[in-house]
């Protein structure tokens, strides 16, 4: 049935279709009522890729396919099933899973060729593996990190980036020497293993907060990977799927750096974990005005217009969901509640909408901080959960802070700042916040999700009979 | 062989920008869905995993090929299940209606 004359141009046109399917499939991507066709359109395009390639010529067996579709298939399933506060480690697996598909396919492409490889082909083959093999090693470990199986903090040493760059370099050399002699085999190995190493250097130093970071950089050197992999293989599908991924990975790398303030170079090299901060001397006690539930309750039930500001502290106190019944109970009395989310509020890109999407919060209240911070004069209450650093006013103000230009939240523009907080101890940069200081601030001290419960319980207590 | 680097070439150019002008576009809200999709269709290198794994042209390269689709695949499946389940938790206000 494969040798059908024209059986290759139907699998082109397949892998075509496929392609134009992705490029909509990212389009519908744009608005979240567009956004669940495109995964179908990402959907059929794949289907139509696989089918297609089970027709190829060349496959004299299909038992090892099969098993192998089915086996990742009994794998894939429970990896979509993880909880929503676990999908940042689970992005990074699966990082490390595409990193290894591309590794595997590259190390077998290379010693089927070896030595009768054109210096082009060699040159993305080694593109591929390098990139392959970083990507997975660094993946795992950033899925480690984020899993809390390995240590969160970072850790540094003298010379750090001499080293690690040292072995990038040493890894490009290998690269550059096998492009030149293709049939210098034995090399062919290192090339694997010092990446693999340089994956594992790459994110020692990087700690918890960057994560949004990394995995959107390991985005971009995956899907920039599986492009070199289209490259040797000469496949335009694999081009352009690889382009995208690698376009997406980039986007949400700069975007985040925007976001954390860190220099694009800084990103390019990932050496992240640079800025050590020496925790901020001179903590006199400053006096801070604080408040009951019921006090915050009386301030939150006066106001027109609240804006609630989610840092991860949320998540990890479990308090979307009495954030749910705050929402619910303020708006049943008229109050203008939105939500204001700082772009590296969560463990990855985006991860904080999707964190209050699951607890059935409208997505036309999550506003980003563009949005919230135009109205922040006119807003009655600032509610902050969970979030410090991103509403540092230090950040836009004091040149001499490890933060300074870092985009923030305006909260302090509000009428009224509400900070619930577990203590007064600084946020992951060890940063003190001035925001706690002002005049128009009350801190809520206790655990979020408790707090916000007792809110919740007077507000509907106070509501009447109806 | 010449020609069909240069177009290879040419197909990475322009995907690129249209990866850039069409991710630039997608709302900050789904940047995880928009991660986790673009993974899974990044997966679709499991067509050179197949292909090897089918051609049998070396135990090595059939081996190899074989992990490569496990790895692939569970990306595909995975991917597509959790970008599915994250896009259907987001609701309009207008539309919700509990």
């Amino acid at each position: 049935m494969t040798n059908l004359p024209g059986s290759d141009l139907i699998i082109e046109v397949l892998y075509i279709i496929a392609a134009a399917l992705f490029i909509l499939a990212l389009k519908w991507l744009s608005s979240p009522a567009t956004a669940r066709r495109g995964v179908l359109a990402g959907e059929v395009g794949m289907l139509l890729a696989v089918v297609g390639t089970l027709f190829h010529k060349g496959i004299v067996d299909y038992k090892w396919i099969a098993i192998a579709l089915v086996l990742g298939t009994i794998i894939g399933v429970p990896l979509g099933r993880v909880a929503m506060t676990a999908v940042p480690q689970r992005t990074a697996l699966s990082h490390a899973f595409g990193a290894l598909c591309v590794t595997l396919v590259g190390t077998a492409e290379f010693y089927l060729r070896a030595p009768n490889v054109s210096r082009f082909i060699m040159s993305a083959l080694s593109l591929e593996v390098i990139l392959g093999s970083l990507t997975f090693t660094g993946s795992l470990m950033a899925a480690g990190k984020l899993q809390e199986l390995l240590p969160q903090r970072p850790i540094t040493y003298k010379g750090q980036n001499i080293v690690n760059l040292g072995f990038l370099g040493i890894a490009i050399a290998i690269a550059v020497y096998l492009t030149l002699h293709p049939d210098q085999m034995y090399l062919f190995p290192a090339m694997i293993v010092i990446p693999l190493i340089f994956g594992v250097l790459m994110i020692i130093p990087i700690g918890g907060a960057d994560m949004p970071t990394v995995i959107s950089l390991l985005n971009s050197y995956a899907g920039l990977s599986a492009a070199a992999m289209g490259f040797v293989l000469d496949s335009k599908l694999l081009i352009v799927a690889g382009a995208l991924d690698g376009a997406s990975g980039f986007i949400l790398s700069v975007n985040m750096s925007k976001a954390m303030n860190r220099s694009f170079t800084n990103v390019l090299f990932g050496a992240f974990g640079q800025e050590q901060v020496t925790a901020a001397a001179g903590q006199e006690a400053r006096p801070v005005r604080s408040a009951t539930p019921e006090e915050a309750t009386a301030i939150l039930a006066a106001a027109n217009k609240v804006v609630i500001v989610p840092g991860y502290g949320m998540a990890v106190a479990q308090a979307q969901h009495k954030v749910r019944e705050l929402y619910d109970a303020l708006s049943k009395r008229g109050v203008d509640v939105t939500f204001g989310i700082h772009p590296v509020a969560g463990r990855m890109p985006g991860h904080m909408n999707v964190l209050l999407a699951e607890a059935d919060i409208p997505y036309d209240k999550l506003l980003d901080m563009d949005q919230v911070n135009g109205d922040m004069p006119h807003t009655d209450v600032a509610l902050v959960i969970g979030a410090n650093d991103v509403t540092n006013p230090a950040a836009r103000t004091d040149t001499s802070s490890p933060i300074y230009g870092m985009p923030i939240l305006d909260v302090d523009k509000a009428h009224t700042v509400m900070v619930i907080k577990r203590s007064m101890s600084p946020g992951f940069a060890g940063i003190d916040n001035p925001l706690y200081y002002l005049d128009n601030t009350l801190m809520l001290f206790g655990d979020a999700k408790q707090f916000v419960g007792n809110i919740v319980k007077e507000l509907s207590g106070n509501s009447g009979g109806h | 062989m010449k020609a069909d680097l240069i177009t290879s070439l040419y197909v990475f150019m322009l995907a690129a920008f249209i990866g850039f002008e069409v991710i630039r576009r997608v709302s900050p809200l789904l940047h995880t869905p928009l991660m986790s999709l673009t993974n899974a269709l990044d997966a679709i290198a499991v067509v050179g995993a197949i292909i090897l794994a089918g051609e049998q042209k070396s135990t090595l390269a059939t081996v190899l090929g074989t992990v490569a689709i496990v790895a692939a695949t569970s990306n595909i499946v995975g991917g597509f299940i959790i970008t599915d389940r994250m896009l259907r938790m987001f609701k309009s206000s207008k539309t919700q209606k509990p």
